[in-house]
């Protein structure tokens, strides 16, 4: 049930395998990496900006909303902030059930929350300008589906 | 009373700092927008559209209505863009 936020690179296959050596009961385990992507080729790094007192406590909410919902053994979040050049992976979740469908949509539910309620702001840095990435409507609306839907 | 207001991402770069203590007798939320709105062109900037941005009262998510008391932290922020 662990939520981490940092600056620096995390590595991936580690933290996966210590998360599934740590799981007990579990058939599935998914995982799910954002890395930063530079659609014009022209983008110099990214810098993501954090409200700290609230950033960790609202992942692991989030986690935890995640774990009780779908019923996944565990769950793990890491969220990186500061400057991130193209290619970097900025987060990562995990998540363990007895099957693939609660992995799955355990994984999903923490991203939809992640994007649009976790209070991180990315800023993209090109030569010339810089530019505030802004949130989407259809955050949103995937947000707003987890309350409508029954129960996977 | 005096209240900590924060600032995050575009809103912080129009109000010009990212944060500061506020004497205020507002009582609720779209109370303080509107004395911090008086304090300078950057701030009328930031809470232009107020339909635009979001705020935490003690670091929970809160709408406009949310009364205030003695020493919250409040902060103002576009809509997040993690994950």
């Amino acid at each position: 049930m662990a939520a981490h936020v940092q600056e620096a690179a995390f590595d991936f296959s580690a933290e996966v395998t210590s998360f599934q050596a740590s799981i007990k009961d579990s058939g599935a385990v998914v995982t799910f990496t954002g890395i930063v992507r530079d659609d014009s080729g022209t983008m110099d790094h990214m810098f993501i900006e954090h409200y700290h007192a609230m950033t960790e406590a609202s992942l692991q909410k989030f986690v935890d909303q995640a774990i009780a919902k779908f019923e996944l053994e565990d769950a793990l979040v890491i969220h990186r902030h500061g400057v991130l050049k193209p290619g970097e992976a900025i987060m990562m979740v995990a998540t363990a059930a007895r099957h693939r469908k609660d992995a799955f949509a355990g994984a999903d539910y923490l991203m939809d929350y992640l994007k649009s309620r976790a209070p991180f702001w990315k800023k993209e840095i090109f030569k010339d300008y810089t530019e505030w990435v802004e949130s989407r409507a259809q955050d949103e609306e995937a947000l707003a589906a987890w309350s409508q839907e029954p129960k996977v | 009373m005096k209240l900590d207001i924060l600032y995050f991402s575009w809103v912080r770069e129009r109000v010009g700092q990212s944060q500061e203590t506020v004497e205020t007798e507002a009582v609720t939320v779209t109370d303080l927008v509107a004395d911090l709105t008086l304090r300078g062109a950057g701030y009328a900037l930031a809470f232009v559209d107020t339909g635009a941005i979001c705020v935490a009262v003690d670091q929970e998510l809160s709408d406009f209505n949310t009364p205030l008391k003695d020493g919250c932290e409040v902060a103002f922020f576009p809509p997040m863009t993690g994950g």
